[in-house]
This record gives C-alpha cells, sequence and structure tokens, in this order.
C-alpha cells in the first residue's frame, strides 16, 4: 500500500550547514496495517512522516501509495500535499481557533466542493465516531485536551484518506487520557481499516498500538519488525536499549551452531544466547536480557538443556509496589531482576538466577547500530 | 563598631521604615509630577484656549464658543472631516496592503533572497517624511516630475501621467513612507502564528489560495485591524505629506489646518486648538478600539511547544515574480526616492536627466549649503536638541521603568499610563499646546530653543521608555536582590547594578530618539523662532523659497547621517539582541 524506498530529506540550517535529518529510510506499510516510527527526540521520525505528507521536500528516494508514485527523485515527481489525500494530525493537533468544532471538519470537505447536504451527512458520521457529536457548535478553542485530539483525528478522518498520518497525538495528554485514548485511537484504526503511519516516541504506545515498528535513530531506521520482535529480539543495542529495560553483559562467541543459538563467554561464565544476524565465532558481542527474564530463586535451580543458572548474591532491592526490583551481583557485574513481592531474600544473601537461553539475545557490538540496513554501501 | 549596633538597634528600625517609605514617595511622586508637567497641563491649556477669541493688541481674549461652532458648524468643517478620513484610512489601507503582502511573501513564502530583503526593511526609516515628500514631488510633480517629463519624452506626449498634487498622490506617498511599519506590524502576527494551522489545511486538500484567504488572513484578522488602526492614526497626524502636497492645491485635512489657522494674521490659536482637540479624539479612539483589538487575537494566539516550525509555502515559479516585487518595493521607496535627491543636489537648477545636464553635474549646491548664514547654528541647534533630548530621556525612562517593572510600589500603572500617553499625541498637536501653555505660564523658554527641548522629551518618552523596560524586563531581579543584600541602598543600587546592566537597551534607545529628533518636523514647525531653526525646519524653509537644488543637498547629507545612525542602532541591538522598535 504505502512504499518507501531510500528516502533522504536534509534541512539546510541558518549558518549554512547540513542537517540529515532522514536518511536511507525505507519501509512498507500493507492495506490497513498500523505502522510506527519508534525514536528518541531529534531521531527524524517527524521529518520522515512530513515527507510522506509532502510538508517536507525530500533530497532523494521514492514514496508510492496504492502503485500511485507521490514522489520520485528519479522521474521526477512530486504530488503537492493539497493533492495527496493524506490526513494528518499534527502534534500541536492545529485546529482553527477561528472555527467551531463542525466548520474544522467540514473545512476538507468544503474545499473539494461537495454538497452542503453530503457535507453535513459525512461531518456528522464522523463526529459520532469519535464521540463530539454533541459539541457540534462548540468553539473549538473551548475544547479539552482530549476533545481536542479528537476533532484533529475527525478531521483527517472525514476525508476518507488513502493514508492516515499522526504525529505524535497522544504527547499532549495526561497520563489516564493518554491510555484512553490509545485504546480509542486503536479501535478507529481497525474499525475503519485504515492504512496509518504514526510517530511516538513512546515504547508502550508503539508496542500496543502496532502491528509494526521501525526503530529509528540518528535519521537511520535500526530496525524493523514486529512489537514481539522488536521486544524479544533486537538486533542492535540501541534498540535493546531504547525498547524496554534491559540488562547488558559484553563477551566473545566461543561458538555457533547452525539453529541460531550460540556460546558466549561473559564476567558471568559461559552462557548459552540466541544469535542475532552476524554474530560469528569470536566477535565481540553483548547479551541483552530483560529484567522480567531473570527469574530468581532461594533454592539451587537444576539447568535444563536451554538453560543458564548462575549463583549471585542479592545487592540492592526496591519495592514498587507491584513487584521487587532486585539487583544481584555477580563479581563485579550487578544485574537488575523483576521478581514477586513475596520474594523476600534479604539483601547480601546467595540468590540462583536462571535465563533461558531464548531469551539471552547475542548482539554484535562491533557494527554501528545502523548495520542492518548497510546505509554505508547505498552511500557508495 | 557603634554604628553597626546602632543600624540594627529596635529604635533605627523603625527610623529605617519611615525613610523607605519617604523614599518610595519621592520615586513615584516626582516622575509622575514631571510626566504630568509634560504630557497633561499643556493639554489642560489647549482645552482652555479652545474656547477663546483670538489675543490682538486690539482685543484681550474673551471667552467664545465660536472656535467650535466653526471647527464643527462652519463652511469647510464637513470638506475638514471628509478628507481627513478619507486621507488616513486611504493611506492605511494601502500601507497595511503593501506590508501585508509583502510581511507574508517574507515569512510565508519561499520567495529568493527574503533574508537580505529583511535586513533591507529598516533602511525606509533613514528618510525623513519630509525628504521623501519632497522626492515624490520631484518625481512625480504634473510640471517638473521626473517621471511624467521621462514618459512624456518616450511617448513624445505632453499628457500629465502622474499627479502627486491630489488625494490619490498623497495616499500614495503617505502609504508608501508608512508601509514599513504596517511591514514589521504584519511580520509580528505572521510569526506569533502556528504555521502547522495552514499545513493541516494543506493536507486537507486546500490550495495555496484557499489557505491564504481562509485560514491565513482569517486567524490574522485581528491583527490586520489592530494595524489598520495603528496605521490610520500615524496617518491622520501625519504633517507632511498634507502640507507640502495637499496645501498648494487647496486639500485640507485636520494637520494642515491647524498649521494654516496658526499662520494667518492674526493667529487663529483658538480654531487651531478646536480643530486640534477634534484630531485628538479621533486618535485617542483609534487607539482605544486597538487595545480592545488586540486583547481579542490574543484569543486566537494558539500556545504550542514542540512542532512549531517556521515552514514556508512553495512558490514554484512565481518566486521569482515575488522576488521581483520586493525589488520593484525596494526601487519606489529607497532607490527612486534617493537618487532623485542626489541627481538634483548635483544641478545647478532643477532639471531632468539628460546628457546635457549630466555634463553639468556639480558639488556647487552642498558647498553653498555649508556655506548658508546660520547652517551651522542650525547644525549645532539640532545636534544640541537630539542629543540632549535622548540623554533626559533614557535618563527619565530608566527611573520610569525601573519604578514600573521593579518595584510594588502601588500606583506605578498610572506612571505607566501617563509616560506613554503621548504616543497618542499628533506632533502639530503636542506642538500647538505647548506653544500655548508656555506662552501663558512666562518661565523664559517661549522663543528659545528650550520649548522645543520639552516637546522633544514629551514626545518621544514613550519609545524611550519601550526600549529601558524592554531590557529591563531581561535583567534577572535577582541581581538586583542579591545587590539588595550584600546592603547597597536603593540609589546604589541603581547606580551600580541597574544602569550598568541596562546599557546597552539605554545606548540603543538613545540613538533611536536621537534620530527621531533630527528628523522631527510637526511639532517643531509651530515652536521654532528665527535664530532656533533646527534642520527639518531648514529643509522646510528651502522647500517654501523653491530652493529645490539645495534642499536636495542638505537632504542627502542628512539621509547619510541617519544612515550611519540607524546602522549603529542595528548593531547595537543585533549584538544584545533588543528587539526592533
Ligand atoms: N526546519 C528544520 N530546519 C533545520 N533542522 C531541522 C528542521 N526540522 C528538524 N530539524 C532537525 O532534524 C532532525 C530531526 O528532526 P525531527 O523533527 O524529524 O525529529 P523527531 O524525531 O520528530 O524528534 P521529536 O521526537 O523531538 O519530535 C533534528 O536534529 C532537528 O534538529
Ligand atoms: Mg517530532
Amino acid at each position: 500500500m504505502l512504499s518507501v524506498n531510500s528516502l533522504f530529506t536534509e534541512y539546510a540550517s541558518e549558518h549554512g550547514t547540513v542537517v540529515k535529518a532522514a536518511q536511507n529510510v525505507s519501509f512498507e506499510v500493507p492495506e490497513g496495517k498500523l505502522f510506527t516510527l519508534l525514536g528518541p527526540s531529534g531521531c527524524g521520525k517527524t521529518t520522515t512522516l512530513r515527507s510522506i505528507a509532502g510538508l517536507e521536500r525530500p533530497t532523494a528516494g521514492e514514496i508510492e501509495v496504492a502503485g500511485r508514485a507521490v514522489y520520485s527523485s528519479s522521474r521526477g515527481i512530486f504530488v503537492a500535499p493539497n493533492k495527496r489525500n493524506f490526513g494528518m494530525v499534527f502534534q500541536s493537533y492545529a485546529i482553527w481557533p477561528h472555527m467551531n468544532v463542525f466548520q474544522n471538519v467540514a473545512f476538507p470537505l468544503e474545499v473539494r466542493k461537495l454538497g452542503r447536504r453530503e457535507i453535513e451527512r459525512k461531518v456528522m458520521r464522523v463526529l459520532t465516531a469519535v464521540q463530539l457529536d454533541h459539541l457540534v457548535e462548540r468553539d473549538a478553542t473551548k475544547l479539552s485536551g482530549g476533545q481536542q485530539q479528537r476533532l484533529a483525528l475527525a478531521r483527517a478522518l472525514v476525508m476518507e484518506p488513502q493514508l492516515l498520518l499522526l504525529d505524535e497525538p497522544l504527547s499532549n495528554l495526561d497520563a489516564k487520557l493518554r491510555d484512553a485514548m490509545r485504546t480509542e485511537l486503536k479501535r478507529l484504526q481497525r474499525e475503519f481499516n485504515l492504512t496509518t503511519v504514526y510517530v511516538t516516541h513512546d515504547q508502550t504506545e508503539a508496542l500496543s498500538l502496532s502491528h509494526e515498528i521501525a526503530v529509528m535513530h540518528d535519521g537511520f531506521i535500526v530496525q524493523i519488525g514486529t512489537p514481539r520482535a522488536i521486544y524479544e529480539q533486537p538486533t542492535n543495542q540501541f534498540v535493546a536499549d531504547f525498547v524496554g529495560q534491559t540488562n547488558f553483559v559484553g563477551g566473545t562467541v566461543t561458538a555457533v551452531d547452525g539453529a541460531g543459538s550460540c556460546q558466549v563467554r561473559t564476567a558471568l561464565g559461559e552462557l548459552k544466547a540466541l544469535a542475532t544476524d552476524g554474530v560469528a565465532r569470536d566477535a565481540a558481542v553483548v547479551v541483552s536480557v530483560r529484567p522480567e527474564d531473570l527469574e530468581l530463586s532461594e533454592q539451587e535451580i537444576r539447568p535444563d538443556a536451554g538453560d543458564n543458572v548462575i549463583r549471585a548474591t542479592v545487592y540492592a532491592k526496591d519495592f514498587l509496589g507491584e513487584y521487587l526490583d532486585f539487583h544481584v551481583k555477580v563479581g563485579d557485574v550487578v544485574l537488575q531482576a523483576r521478581a514477586h513481592p513475596s520474594l523476600r531474600t534479604p539483601t547480601g544473601d546467595p540468590i540462583f538466577v536462571r535465563m533461558r537461553a531464548e531469551k539471552c539475545v547475542a548482539i554484535r557490538t562491533d557494527t554501528a547500530p545502523r548495520g542492518g540496513f548497510d546505509a554505508n554501501e547505498m552511500k557508495r | 563598631m557603634t554604628e553597626a549596633v546602632g543600624r540594627w538597634g529596635p529604635g533605627s528600625h523603625a527610623e529605617r521604615a519611615r525613610w523607605r517609605f519617604d523614599s518610595r514617595w519621592v520615586l513615584i511622586g516626582v516622575p509622575v509630577a514631571l510626566v504630568v508637567w509634560l504630557a497633561i497641563v499643556p493639554l489642560t491649556f489647549l482645552f482652555w484656549q479652545s474656547f477663546l477669541t483670538p489675543h490682538t493688541a486690539a482685543r484681550p481674549a474673551e471667552f467664545t464658543l465660536e472656535n467650535f461652532r466653526i471647527a464643527y458648524f462652519g463652511g469647510e468643517t464637513f470638506g475638514l472631516f471628509v478628507n481627513s478620513v478619507i486621507f488616513a484610512s486611504g493611506t492605511a489601507v494601502f500601507a497595511l496592503f503593501v506590508g501585508t503582502a509583502l510581511a507574508w511573501m517574507n515569512e510565508r513564502t519561499n520567495t529568493p533572497f527574503k533574508k537580505l530583503f529583511f535586513a533591507l526593511s529598516i533602511i525606509p526609516l533613514v528618510i525623513p517624511g519630509i525628504l521623501f515628500t519632497v522626492a515624490w514631488m520631484l518625481l512625480a510633480s504634473p510640471k517638473i516630475g521626473l517621471l511624467n517629463v521621462a514618459l512624456q519624452g518616450l511617448f513624445g506626449t505632453d499628457y500629465v501621467f502622474f499627479n502627486i498634487y491630489t488625494m490619490a498622490g498623497m495616499i500614495w506617498v503617505d502609504g508608501l513612507h508608512y508601509s514599513p511599519i504596517a511591514f514589521l506590524l504584519m511580520t509580528a502576527a505572521f510569526r506569533s502564528m502556528d504555521p502547522s494551522l495552514e499545513e493541516s489545511a494543506q493536507m486537507s486538500g486546500a490550495s495555496i489560495l484557499q489557505i491564504a484567504y481562509r485560514i491565513t488572513f482569517k486567524l490574522a484578522w485581528p491583527a490586520v485591524l489592530g494595524s489598520l488602526l495603528i496605521l490610520f492614526v500615524r496617518a491622520i497626524e501625519s504633517f507632511e505629506v498634507p502640507a507640502l502636497l495637499g496645501l498648494p492645491v487647496g486639500i485640507h485635512v485636520y494637520t494642515s489646518a491647524i498649521f494654516n489657522a496658526i499662520h494667518q494674521y492674526p493667529s487663529q490659536i483658538g480654531l487651531a486648538s478646536s480643530y486640534a482637540i477634534t484630531l485628538l479624539v479621533l486618535c485617542c479612539f483609534g487607539i482605544y478600539l486597538q487595545s480592545r483589538l488586540s486583547y481579542q487575537s490574543s484569543r486566537f494566539s494558539t500556545v504550542t511547544g514542540k512542532g512549531f516550525r517556521p515552514r514556508t509555502i512553495d512558490l514554484g515559479r512565481w518566486r521569482w515574480l515575488a522576488a521581483s516585487l520586493f525589488v520593484l518595493y525596494f526601487v519606489v521607496i529607497v532607490l527612486l526616492p534617493f537618487l532623485v535627491l542626489v541627481w538634483t543636489s548635483l544641478q545647478k537648477f532643477y532639471s531632468a536627466p539628460s546628457w546635457d545636464a549630466l555634463s553639468r553635474l556639480s558639488f556647487d549646491n552642498y558647498f553653498a549649503v555649508l556655506d548658508f548664514p546660520g547652517f551651522w547654528t542650525t547644525v549645532q541647534n539640532s545636534l544640541f536638541l537630539s542629543l540632549t533630548c535622548a540623554t533626559t530621556i533614557m535618563l527619565v525612562a530608566a527611573v520610569i521603568s525601573w519604578v514600573v517593572v521593579r518595584t510594588k510600589i502601588p500606583g506605578r500603572w498610572v506612571l505607566d499610563t501617563l509616560a506613554s500617553m503621548p504616543l497618542v499625541f499628533p506632533g502639530i498637536v503636542l506642538g500647538l499646546s505647548i506653544m500655548i501653555c508656555y506662552l501663558y505660564i512666562d518661565i523664559g523658554i517661549y522663543n528659545t530653543i528650550w520649548i522645543m527641548l520639552v516637546a522633544y522629551v514629551t514626545r518621544f518618552l514613550p519609545y524611550g521608555m519601550r526600549y529601558v523596560s524592554t531590557s529591563m524586563m531581561q535583567i534577572h531581579k535577582e541581581l538586583e536582590e542579591s545587590a539588595a543584600m550584600s546592603g547597597a541602598s536603593w540609589s546604589m543600587n541603581f547606580r551600580r547594578i541597574v544602569l550598568p546592566l541596562l546599557k546597552p537597551g539605554l545606548l540603543a534607545g538613545f540613538i533611536y530618539v536621537v534620530i527621531v529628533s533630527i528628523r522631527e518636523l510637526s511639532s517643531s514647525i509651530l515652536l521654532y523662532s528665527p535664530g532656533n531653526e533646527v534642520v527639518s525646519i531648514m529643509i522646510w524653509e528651502l522647500w517654501q523659497n523653491g530652493q529645490y537644488v539645495e534642499l536636495s543637498a542638505l537632504g542627502v547629507m542628512l539621509i547619510l547621517l541617519l544612515f550611519v545612525l540607524v546602522m549603529i542602532a542595528q548593531i547595537i541591538g543585533r549584538r544584545f539582541g533588543i528587539a526592533e522598535r
């Protein structure tokens, strides 16, 4: 449906230097799916989204929607944003303050010169869908944050867009409302079967909403995958670190088997781990393991074939209500583990740690985080 | 040692409190008294005078309502009012149209060279109104105007293409002259608008024109109306254009009518006063509406944090047209007027450019001007007045702004309001009230240079205030408080901490006041006396004598001087980040 190919977007900054905001960005979004661009502030998410919208003119690349090229540097195509028929929700919502709720939503239909009857029908339909139908006459500036957000969404939906673009639509809401709106957004997206590109720096949003996620770093996409794949099998250290919490243990690969697992020599001893792309014998790697994947026990654990079991001491504990944060020490290495509050081992006591091999992900450290997409190859 | 004990002793505590109370009273009292004296007292005299008959040797002044009868029900009344309103609204609309179009192109499109253009937009400020008017007279007067002569030569006719001595001509000149202000006002308005409001319209499928009309201008509407009112007030109080272009052909507006009433025998001071009061009321009304509007427009200003980035609309090939409009504008507002003055200043007698005339170029006029009897006195007067005025204003403004911005003395808003009041006074009305005031209160400054100083200080105090209070707000309050904690008295605090920190703001404001004082004409015209002329008056007199070539030479020198001053002010302003105007 949407296909973005080797997209580059640059800004000329004030002093003549060039900011490379999006570099070699490529991805596909199938019909009706929600695709998320996730990454820290300044990594180029908004830039990529705006390039798709046509609000920014890329320097190179191809963008196609349903087989129609809206941008192509090789063929010299650039379709103006107002001719693309994409709906967009801005981070600031960009609600027009001089219009009321109805007028805001009616605007896209008015510029398309639809009849009054039809405008009214369509506007009321989306306003009902976003549950704003009781506020039709309200001044747009007199809406609450959540209502403004719905209004912005309604305005983007009313034109029945081919593609929906959302730039951090929930970031201006407070925590409770954000959760509610997230569910709402998901419902609407699935209900209308909207092909959507969603930008956020919030991993919870990304993981819970998306069919697929692209993690961005410094203008590059560093990994694309389903939420589960991104979380459980990060292919590089940046992704493992940025999405969720994790423990990193450095080491060297001693053996690799064909089935995707490997042996790593670390400060914790030999670990059985999952091998990601590029992991070979003698490669320098880090092993990433999530705190919830460290099982703690006061009794000695008998390891199965796929298990790593280590003896550690309790170093510190934080009580956080629903769970306990344990810091356990092995030699000089401190690992973070998440345990049930019923575990009451005192600080300083020995404790056994089990990590399943498929939860320990070995990631190469000597490649740049953008390695998977080999951007350097492209530049040559 | 004893002193230290005494200072903290319980007895002196009360003393200190009383002293503090007194100093506060002085702090607010003295500036209020000064500002009342400057701004309110002359107005009272103006009001009183409007009820008196002319005072002549034969008959003393007596009470009358005749002035208001003539002003409101006289034969010319209707024409005067209509002319003034047509002139002012025409000027305002024209200036705003030009200014808005330029500001939109500059802020919201990808017109090439717009950075350069924005930097140049300050330059028109260096051409004083009287010179701008004279230059356009030289360009577009029906008989000698260069544009007419050139076009007549081109088409071989004697058809008059442009006639500057008409209402349209007056609006053209005054509108152009105020268009930079419109440009700055609208630039500010565009900058305060979130561009994503336009972008979301674009994503909704709206074309550039639809966005411009339905979003951009609708949102900018309160700002547009506000600017229109400011420009209307500026235009209705402008003096140079009506006096130079309107008076010769009998197109009268309030300002020129006031001037005319004074310059007949016997002087119709009472009549002039009633005109002045009418004009003042119109101005106040305009400013009142404007302040109401600016309250309204704040309702529209959307607050956004992240995601607010200036983005420009791609004009495609049209951007070269936009760039050429910029160039055309610059030609019309700076290049043509300046060049025509330069050309004229190099001629023996005024003539259109030709090979013949080219061979007669000389700097004689410049030497002639320098040799005028009284030229150096005039220059001295101008320098003395502008420097003294700027110094006084910056000192007074520093104290007043400090009281207003920094202290919590009750009633300080009165001071603020009073000190910015003269902003509403048309120059000629101020000149008239001060003239009347010191005619009655004889403290020996009437017919001296000091009366002009009083007028200048009153008129430009609000400008000085704006500079100082802006930079005062940028100074962190804790700097002062830490000085107070280390034991400094407020006067030492002010001298040692506040003044030095304010220096860049004071300096930029100082230069700005110097510039506007040197250009000042409409107050001076009623207050000068032989021997006390200033440069702008000298230009005025040269114009009245028809000495256009000498006038041009003087004008060119003045423009160059002002240009240098503006550049210095710009550099200081940029270095210290002081907002322009
Ligand atoms: N108009 C611009 N001119 C120059 N540089 C820009 C412009 N817009 C963005 N940039 C730069 O491009 C880079 C990417 O910016 P972008 O807005 O795409 O980041 P982002 O991922 O959306 O970040 P955030 O989460 O903070 O919104 C940043 O380094 C930013 O400073
Ligand atoms: Mg962003």
